[in-house]
C-alpha cells in the first residue's frame, strides 16, 4: 500500500474506532492510538498542512505584496529553527512577551500589511473546513522547531511578570462550576472519563503535553494550535469566550512553558 | 580592601539585591489584577457571560489557597455557608426515577459557551466517577459511587447528607472540585431527585 493510501485506510480505521466507542473499545483507544501512530510512522496528516503553511509563509501576499520571510520570530528575521520552543518571549518593537501565534499575526499585519480585526476574526477552522492559514502558518513554524529544547526566557522583567501573572490564572476558580485549570490537571493519574489529564504542575507531563502541541486531532481531522487547546478548555470550564491571541491566554502559555523547561518540541505531534 | 570599599561594594551589593527583590515583589499580581486581565481577555458568548470571571468568595478563598493549606477558621467558615445554603425538597421527596437520573449521569452538554439558553443542562456525573456497573467509561476525579445506597442505605439522614453534597459539596469539604449542582443551579430540583434515585434506589443499576 503507498503511503497515501494507508493513512486514509488508517483514518477510515480509527473513525471506526470512534464512532463505535463500545467500553470495551473505548478501553483500548490508547493503545489503538499508539498502533495508529506507529502505522503513520512519519506519515503525520499535519505534514500536508506543514506544507501549504511554508508555501504560504513565502508568498507575496496583503496589500505590500510582502512575503512572511523577514518575520521576527525570536530569533532573527526569518530564522525559524527552534524559535517556537524559545516562545512566549519578550519582543522589543512591541514593548511586550508574545506567543508565536500573536507573533505571526503582528508579522502579517506589519509586513503584509493585512487587517489585523480581519486576520485574527476567524482563527481557528470549524468541523470539516479547511484549515486557516494561521494554522498552516503555525503548522509549518512549529516543524522548523522540531527537536529544540523548550527554553522559554525568564530574563526580562516582562517575561518573568507574564509567568506569574500565567501562574495565577492557571489556580484561578470561577464560573457556574468553580473550575480552575488546576480541577483536572493537579493531580496524577485522573481521567475524565476515559480520557487521562496531564499533571501539570509536574516537570515531564508538563513537558510531554508543551511538547507536543500544535497537534493533529484524529477525531476532528484536524490541526489544532496551543491557543485553541487553551480555547476548548475554557469551553469545558465553563467560561465565557477566550479572545483569540488576548494577554490572558499569552501569560498562561509562558507559564505552561516554562513549567516544560528542558522538554524537547515533536510537534505537529497527533492525538486522539 | 580598606574598610570604606569593603563598605561601598556591600552597598552597592545591597543595592542590586534590593533591585532584583524589588523586580519580583513589584509585579507579583493581586487577585484583582487577574481578574481584570481575564475580563480584558474573555468575552460573552451565548449564554456564558464574561461576569463569570467575577468571583464569589469561595471562589476567591479556594483560588488563593490553591498550593497552601486553608487556615480552619476560613474552612469551617465557608463550610457553614455552603450547608446553610442548601435547599431541601419543597415536598419532602427525596427521590425520583433512576432511569431519569442515568440520562443526566450519561449527559455532559449544559452551560459552555457553544450551549444555548434551551440547552437542558446534564450532571456528567461519569465524567468524574464509577457509577453502574455497565457503564465503563468513567474518570476518576471524584470516588466510586458503585452500591452508593447498598452500603449506606436509604434512611432520612443518609437522604439528607446526599442532597447537600450534591447541592453544594463544599458544606463537607471547602474547595473540593465537585460543582455545586443545587448552588449553581446546574441541576433543577427534579433532575436531582432523578440523580439521587440513581444512587439511592434498591433497583438502580448502581446498587446491583
Amino acid at each position: 500500500m503507498n503511503p497515501r493510501k494507508s493513512l486514509i485506510a488508517g483514518l477510515l480505521a480509527l473513525g471506526g474506532l470512534f464512532a463505535a466507542q463500545s467500553p470495551a473499545l473505548a478501553q483500548n483507544t490508547q493503545a489503538e492510538i499508539e498502533r495508529y501512530r506507529q502505522m503513520l510512522g512519519d506519515g503525520n496528516p499535519a505534514e500536508l498542512l506543514v506544507m501549504r503553511g511554508e508555501g504560504l509563509w513565502k508568498k507575496k501576499l496583503g496589500p505590500k505584496n510582502a512575503s512572511l520571510e523577514a518575520c521576527d520570530m525570536g530569533k532573527g528575521p526569518g530564522m525559524l529553527a527552534g524559535a517556537y520552543a524559545e516562545l512566549p518571549r519578550y519582543f522589543a518593537d512591541t514593548d511586550a512577551v508574545m506567543d508565536a501565534e500573536s507573533r505571526l499575526v503582528h508579522c502579517m499585519v506589519t509586513l503584509q500589511g493585512l487587517d489585523r480585526a480581519e486576520v485574527v476574526k476567524r482563527p481557528y477552522s470549524g468541523a470539516g473546513q479547511r484549515q486557516t492559514d494561521i494554522e498552516a502558518l503555525i503548522a509549518y513554524i512549529v516543524e522548523e522547531s522540531r527537536g529544540a529544547t523548550i527554553n522559554i526566557p525568564q530574563k526580562h522583567p516582562k517575561e518573568i511578570a507574564s509567568f506569574q501573572r500565567g501562574e495565577k490564572i492557571f489556580f484561578y476558580r470561577a464560573g457556574p462550576y468553580d473550575f480552575s485549570c488546576a480541577s483536572c490537571h493537579g493531580e496524577d493519574g485522573k481521567r475524565i472519563r476515559l480520557q487521562d489529564l496531564p499533571n501539570l504542575m509536574k516537570s515531564e507531563p508538563a513537558k510531554r503535553a508543551f511538547a507536543t502541541w500544535p497537534a493533529y486531532r484524529v477525531s476532528q481531522g484536524a490541526m489544532r494550535t496551543m491557543q485553541w487547546r487553551l480555547y476548548d478548555c475554557f469551553r469545558q470550564q465553563r467560561f465565557p469566550e477566550m479572545q483569540f491571541i488576548s494577554p490572558a491566554s499569552v501569560d498562561l502559555i509562558t507559564f505552561l512553558g516554562v513549567r516544560a523547561q528542558g522538554g524537547k518540541m515533536d510537534s505537529p505531534a497527533i492525538k486522539r | 580592601m580598606k574598610p570604606i570599599k569593603t563598605l561601598s561594594l556591600t552597598a552597592s551589593l545591597a543595592l542590586a539585591l534590593g533591585a532584583f527583590t524589588g523586580i519580583s515583589q513589584a509585579q507579583s499580581p493581586t487577585n484583582d489584577d487577574i481578574a481584570k486581565l481575564l475580563k480584558s481577555s474573555f468575552q460573552t458568548r451565548s449564554i456564558a457571560k464574561v461576569e463569570r470571571i467575577d468571583q464569589s468568595e469561595l471562589q476567591k478563598q479556594c483560588s488563593a489557597y490553591a498550593t497552601t493549606a486553608m487556615p480552619d477558621n476560613i474552612k469551617k467558615s465557608l463550610e457553614k455557608a455552603a450547608l446553610d445554603g442548601v435547599k431541601y425538597p419543597s415536598d419532602g421527596k427525596y427521590l425520583g426515577d433512576w432511569k431519569a437520573g442515568e440520562k443526566i449521569a450519561q449527559s455532559g452538554v449544559g452551560m459552555q459557551f457553544s450551549d444555548n439558553e434551551k440547552t437542558v443542562n446534564g450532571g456528567n456525573c461519569y465524567a468524574c466517577h464509577q457509577l453502574t456497573q455497565a457503564e465503563l467509561s468513567y474518570g476518576n476525579i471524584g470516588p466510586t459511587l458503585y452500591q452508593y445506597g447498598k452500603l449506606r442505605g436509604n434512611t432520612e439522614p443518609i437522604l439528607k447528607y446526599t442532597w447537600a453534597r450534591i447541592w453544594n459539596a463544599h458544606a463537607f469539604n471547602a474547595c473540593n472540585i465537585m460543582p455545586r449542582f443545587g448552588d449553581a443551579g446546574i441541576l433543577s430540583e427534579d433532575q436531582i431527585r432523578h440523580v439521587m434515585a440513581l444512587l439511592l434506589d434498591p433497583k438502580s443499576p448502581v446498587n446491583q
